[in-house]
């Protein structure tokens, strides 16, 4: 996001002088003013009605004892020491971030497939739409159709594995094989929005770059790493942050697949865990303890994540 | 947020190497291994890549094949082995009743009236904004637009407790305004596009027209909307997209069936159906929330590509 300032004054002004123009300019521009914040209103209205406000009220709920109709009594951090001791939210954790494994694969391999549409491949269009179609469609029917995929009887998945002799297991319910078979969804699903922007990102490579460093005798792999790799990391690292951001909230496939969270609770997100709180045991002053946690912790990542960017920018120079 | 810098270097730096490049002699033209430096490519390279990609898109296509040949499948002919590809016989019959058993109907119905007049109203209230944000004076704008983006940061669960107490305390609960309300006053990342597409727009355009003594609505509406409303379909199309296959907010507020909107109406149905057997009318169900989508996908292809792309390389 680039926010231009407004340009200073001449230096030779005094500060009356800058006070005397503001107010002018006030003045002058009432009618302007007027307009754009009559235009900027609605979604400055939705930001402190239906953002600053519930989070205000999130972080004095979350140190209540609270089902969310009755009274709310004021308990301390009581909330956030059981959090800390309940094993269920630990694990809820855990497996949130174990699903980000599937972050780094999906990314390696939309990177593949932009290299390999990048170039004048007969029928490029054609697979750019097929490889694009899971990504609009709804996560809902996405969810339904892969949970039966992976029945461990008839299911599609398995049904394939025995073309090759392999006797695959019962995905979802198999608690070593839940997870990895949400992620494998999740990658089939999220591989062509990834796709599409790297896309973006290896067409805007010069190609006298490529060319330059094959004169200069580098090899495919080395032009790679030193030429592709570089140029398409503003859209690395927008892919990362967005699907963390993505991960850390990921619900509906879990709530539909695997209602009950998964066997031996494999599969249960934090999110997840926090609407069972929330809505189904109706403890929600414990959810919204849950909840600003989770929303630190993206917080937290997220940052790092700008920061570290910010020093590999440096140094590159 | 500042990826616009970092790519506006990249560009600046490769714009930097191809000048450079371009002042040396030009061997490349003339050299004749020019083929393997990438200027022409390698055809036997590209069919092996054809052959992977294809191999790729049946991975990708087929479980939504599986879906819509299901759709049109007896229960029995579910389960047969190997599986039928085809369906054998064909049942259009699961397209009549869907609409006549569930509540597929109200579910589309429901669907549409959210999608709509969230994308539709919102749309408004958000170009209105980035004009407002690109091209007005308002002191402290920019401090409003930082705001506005840093919500973004602020992930949907942490919020969806309180909201859901607000609503339920005005009685909004089992009604699609929840739904609707917090939504339809303005989309930050639409704000963003449109803004950073407003950027563009020379101020010169907007500055004649408030001398000639237009009102700033006018302005808006004769001058922005016109330059930025391919930025505007894009957007529209991709937010449409995200409402309509929205759950988690929808599965919270909605609880009477009729009431519910198409995705958790299919989500439901996956529960009650499946003990039932009755896979085809799930999958009926699950292809008529995919379809509406993937035509508009389908036509409208090329400029939400586009938009997407985009995506990547300007925030």
């Amino acid at each position: 996001m680039s926010v231009t300032s407004p340009s200073a004054p001449q230096s030779t002004w005094t500060k009356a002088d800058i006070k005397a123009s503001r107010k002018a300019n006030r003045k002058l521009h009432r009618k302007e003013y007027i307009w754009a914040g009559a235009f900027m209103a609605a979604p400055v209205i939705g930001w402190l009605a239906f953002l600053l406000f519930p989070l205000g009220f999130s972080v004095y709920a979350s140190l209540t004892n609270w089902n969310g109709l009755g009274n709310m009594t004021f308990i301390g951090f009581d909330n956030y020491v059981l959090l800390v001791q309940d094993p269920y939210f630990w694990k809820a954790l855990w497996n949130t971030v174990f699903y980000m494994i599937g972050i780094p694969i999906g990314l390696a391999l939309s990177l593949g497939l932009a290299l390999a549409l990048a170039r004048k491949i007969p029928g490029r269009t054609f697979f750019r739409t097929v490889y694009y179609i899971p990504v609009i469609s709804s996560l809902a029917a996405i969810a339904i159709l892969w949970q039966w995929a992976y029945n461990g009887d008839f299911g599609l998945v398995n049904q394939f594995l025995s073309i090759f002799g392999i006797d695959g297991p019962n995905w979802l319910m198999d608690s070593t094989w839940s997870k990895p078979a949400l992620i494998i969804m999740a990658i089939w699903k999220g591989l062509g929005y990834s796709t599409i922007l790297y896309l973006a990102a290896v067409q805007s490579v010069p190609r006298s770059l490529y060319e330059a460093a094959a004169l200069d005798g580098a090899g495919a792999w080395r032009r790679f790493r030193t030429i592709t790799m570089p140029m398409v990391r503003p859209v690395t690292f927008f892919l990362v942050v967005t699907n963390i951001i993505a991960g850390s909230m990921i619900f509906t496939e879990i709530n539909i697949m695997t209602p009950t969270g998964g066997p031996e609770w494999s599969t249960a997100s934090l999110v997840w865990y926090i609407w069972n709180k929330a809505f189904r045991n109706l403890q929600m002053g414990y959810a919204t303890s849950m909840a600003l946690v989770l929303g630190i912790l993206v917080l937290i990542v997220t940052v790092i994540q700008f920061r570290m960017n910010k020093r590999n920018e440096f140094s590159i120079e | 947020m500042s990826l616009t810098t970092n790519t506006a270097a990249a560009a600046s730096t490769a714009a930097q190497l191809t000048e450079t490049e371009n002042r040396a002699p030009r061997l490349g033209r003339r050299n004749p291994f020019a083929g393997m430096s990438g200027s022409k490519e390698n055809k036997a390279l590209n069919w092996t890549l054809f052959g992977i990609l294809s191999i790729g898109a049946v991975f990708m296509a087929a479980p939504l094949v599986w879906m819509l040949s299901t759709s049109l499948k007896t229960k029995e002919a579910v389960y047969s082995l190997p599986p039928q590809w085809i369906p054998d016989p064909f049942v259009w019959e699961n397209y009549i009743r869907v609409f006549d058993d569930t509540f597929v109907l109200s579910g589309i119905k429901n669907s549409l009236i959210v999608a709509g007049t969230v994308t539709i109203i919102g749309t408004v209230f958000s170009s209105l904004a980035a004009f407002a944000l690109a091209k007005l004076r308002l002191p402290g704008k920019n401090a409003i637009f930082i705001a506005l983006l840093s919500g973004m940061m602020v992930p949907f669960p942490t919020l969806m407790i309180p909201q859901f107490v607000m609503f339920s305390n005005i009685g909004w609960v089992d009604t699609l305004l929840p739904l609707i309300v917090p939504v339809i006053l303005g989309n930050v990342i639409m704000i963003f596009f449109l803004r950073q597409y407003l950027h563009n727009v020379p101020d010169g355009l907007v500055e004649a027209a408030k001398i000639d003594g237009a009102s700033y609505l006018r302005i808006f509406w004769t001058i922005i909307v016109p330059l930025i409303r391919p930025a505007i379909a894009a957007q529209f199309i991709l937010w449409f997209m995200a409402v309509w296959n929205d759950y988690l907010a929808p599965i919270i507020y909605l609880n009477t069936p009729e009431k519910q909107t198409l995705q958790v109406v299919i989500a439901n149905m996956n529960v009650q159906y499946a003990t039932q057997r009755d896979y085809p009318l799930i999958m009926t169900a699950s292809v008529i929330s995919v379809l509406p989508i993937l035509i508009v996908f389908l036509i409208f292809q090329r400029q939400i590509i586009e938009s997407v792309a985009l995506t990547g390389s300007k925030i």
